[in-house]
């Protein structure tokens, strides 16, 4: 057995607990130790991922007790590629709260930021339903607490809310698993898989019940309409930083629902068959028009990119509902896309907000006004989907792979007259914040009240940041999203080998269960 | 027995869904733990309801055993849903005490004149 595997699990979970015992009076000492194993982190998933190029399943059984019995630990290119974006994403946002003082207007937040990593990365791996269940727990219950980081009236009411929300996904997820399992009798997602292919479809009613409550608890998670009712006000309150890392949370969910309906509730069982794709693709579809629509509509730089995020997990889900190889392929894509995009855009915010307050109005000029102002261009076109950036690559892959559907035109409809939308939401919103306010009738104005005395206290309190690390972490995102465009070659030869590789599940099985070969 | 808890199930997650939808945090969260309780009793029954029966085979004699998967799946469930109770407690009291305000929603202050239901 390979243990590197378990290792994005293990040093999260060893890093947190001593930076909370042993080195919680030391602000810079936690600092060095969390970046430290974010970049050990971002490592050890570079060498996974180029293990897992090679099309191999590889299994690390815990505590070496053979799957079913045990719980598994599965490493697949889908898995590699998550745990990259992650680690990736992770570095900046340390890099971006060590910069810009965030880490300092609380308590524990690199202990919490590790037990998030331990959480999302242990949910990629996992081969193990009832486990993923505990590690969305995990990377849950460290969310509540860095939701709420630096406190404040609003961000407390809002977390409220989050917790409540996230609180009733989890019952459903356990209502959910427990039908499972009293139908199949097993939690492995493997040996789900060979249960449910051998259910006979007349003895299935319980079975699809759960399927789709499981899909619920995964669409709670990916925010798709009408269940994303708590991520404006979450993300928007959170402090931004987080919110930047929380871009990869809705896309655990997207994770969730790509695993598990094509392993276990693939588009070949007949027990679930046509299930899923037809529900999920006209909710997708909605999701993307409210988020646009709300993006024109934010008055506050948080829920804007939060609208924003919202209609790119539209884009995704339209992309993952249809369930061929080609879309599932394209929807990898613009998964890795709109996580940088949208973190991008989240740390951009907080550049703003920390400037000049959230609000979308013209007030008077910022400082370093043209630098922020390039970093929001750049993220907007990004997150529009607009050419020269990855955006538009992802966005056409999506459309083309749309191409064969019935619904095709509605399809791309939505996704064109919803990138319209949003690009005029973006283009309001920046003329509004950085060109309107070099307007020569702004300068007059009293000093800007900040948004709340909260957001004042909090910069006091703020130990002296350091002026140059959060530029440097956006410029790390956007070199990213650049990246991803040059490579776009490299990278769709990945993602069409990933879902190859998701679309012949006994690949997965046979390694799981070491079924050999007849 | 099967209607006993059946019934125990439903009874318990209506009223926690009921309570659930109230306007103030403290209802709020009893729902949530009732619906946490309905939810323990059901994983509990997903292995079938035996009565007299050890979850663990006896090699030696063909006695009726009840399968342990479902009582270690309750036992981190119930860790888990009571830890996170604790949580929303906290940070309820916290927007609680903060807000002097324990409406659940984020309706500005002065639309909230007169309404007090």
């Amino acid at each position: 057995m390979n243990h590197l595997l378990i290792a994005p699990v293990v040093l999260p979970a060893i890093v947190a607990p001593f930076i909370i015992m042993v080195l919680r009076h030391h602000l810079s000492l936690q600092r060095i130790f969390s970046l430290a194993s974010t970049v050990a982190l971002l490592a050890i998933s570079l060498v996974l991922a180029v293990q897992a190029t090679d099309g191999t399943v590889q299994v690390y059984e815990l505590g070496n007790w053979p799957a079913p019995f045990g719980i598994v630990l599965v490493l697949d290119r889908l898995s590699a590629l998550m745990l990259l974006l992650t680690s990736g994403l992770a570095l900046t946002v340390v890099l971006y709260s060590i910069g810009s003082g965030w880490d300092a207007r609380g308590r524990h937040f690199h202990a919490l930021l590790q037990f998030q990593l331990m959480g999302i990365l242990g949910a990629f791996l996992t081969g193990d339903a009832f486990n993923l269940f505990v590690f969305f727990e995990v990377l849950l219950i460290a969310s509540y607490g860095l939701m709420i980081h630096g406190g404040g009236t609003k961000r407390l009411q809002a977390g409220v809310q989050y917790v409540v929300y996230n609180l009733l996904g989890s019952t459903l997820f356990l209502f959910a698993l427990g039908t499972i399992y009293s139908v199949t009798g097993t939690l492995n997602m493997a040996d789900l898989a060979v249960r449910v292919a051998e259910l006979s479809p007349d003895d299935t009613a319980l079975l699809r019940v759960g399927a789709i409550m499981l899909l619920l608890v995964f669409a709670i998670k990916a925010a798709v309409l009408p269940l994303h009712f708590w991520l404006p006000a979450s993300y928007a309150n959170a402090p931004l930083p987080v919110a930047a890392l929380f871009a990869i949370m809705t896309k655990v969910g997207a994770y969730g629902i790509l695993r598990m309906y094509t392993l276990v509730f693939g588009p070949e069982v007949a027990a679930t068959e046509g299930l899923v794709g037809d529900w999920l693709l006209p909710a997708a579809m909605i999701t993307l028009a409210v988020g646009a629509i709300g993006v024109l509509g934010s008055r506050e730089i948080g829920r804007l990119v939060a609208f924003g995020a919202i209609a790119s997990m539209g884009t995704l889900l339209i992309a993952v509902a249809l369930f061929t190889p080609e879309s599932t392929a394209a929807a990898l894509y613009y998964t890795v896309h709109s996580t940088l995009a949208a973190a991008l855009l989240f740390l951009v915010a907080d550049l703003v907000m920390e400037r000049r307050g959230g609000d979308i109005i013209a007030q008077r000029p910022m400082a370093q006004t043209g630098l922020i102002a390039s970093l929001f261009f750049v993220g907007a076109i990004a997150m529009a989907g607009m050419p020269p950036l990855s955006g538009f690559v992802g966005k056409l892959l999506v459309m083309d792979a749309a191409r064969g559907h019935d619904l095709v035109w509605w399809i791309w409809t939505v996704i064109l007259v919803g990138s319209l939308v949003t690009i005029i939401g973006l283009a309001r919103a920046g003329s509004e914040i950085f060109w309107k306010s070099h307007d020569a009738s702004h300068i007059d104005d009293p000093e800007p009240e900040l948004a709340g005395n909260d957001e004042r206290a909090e910069l006091e309190q703020g130990v002296a940041p350091t002026p140059a690390l959060p530029f440097i972490a956006c410029f790390a995102l956007l070199a990213g999203l650049v990246l991803l465009t040059i490579f776009a070659g490299p990278m769709m030869d990945y993602t069409e080998a990933t879902a190859a590789q998701l679309f012949d599940p006994n690949l997965y099985i046979d390694a799981v269960l070491k079924r050999v070969e007849p | 027995m099967e209607i006993l808890f059946a019934s125990a199930v439903g009874i318990l997650t209506a009223a926690g869904i009921y309570l659930i939808l109230r306007k103030r945090t403290f209802p709020v969260i009893l729902g949530l733990s009732l619906l946490t309780y309905g939810v323990n009793l059901f994983l509990f029954a997903t292995g079938r309801l035996m009565v007299n029966a050890p979850p663990v085979l006896n090699k030696y004699a063909e006695v009726p055993y009840t399968d342990p998967l479902p009582q270690a799946l309750v036992l981190t469930a119930i860790v888990i849903s009571f830890g996170m109770t604790a949580v929303v407690v906290m940070i309820a009291l916290g927007a609680y005490l903060s807000a002097k305000d324990d409406h659940i929603d984020m309706v500005e202050d002065t639309k909230r004149a007169g309404d007090d239901a």
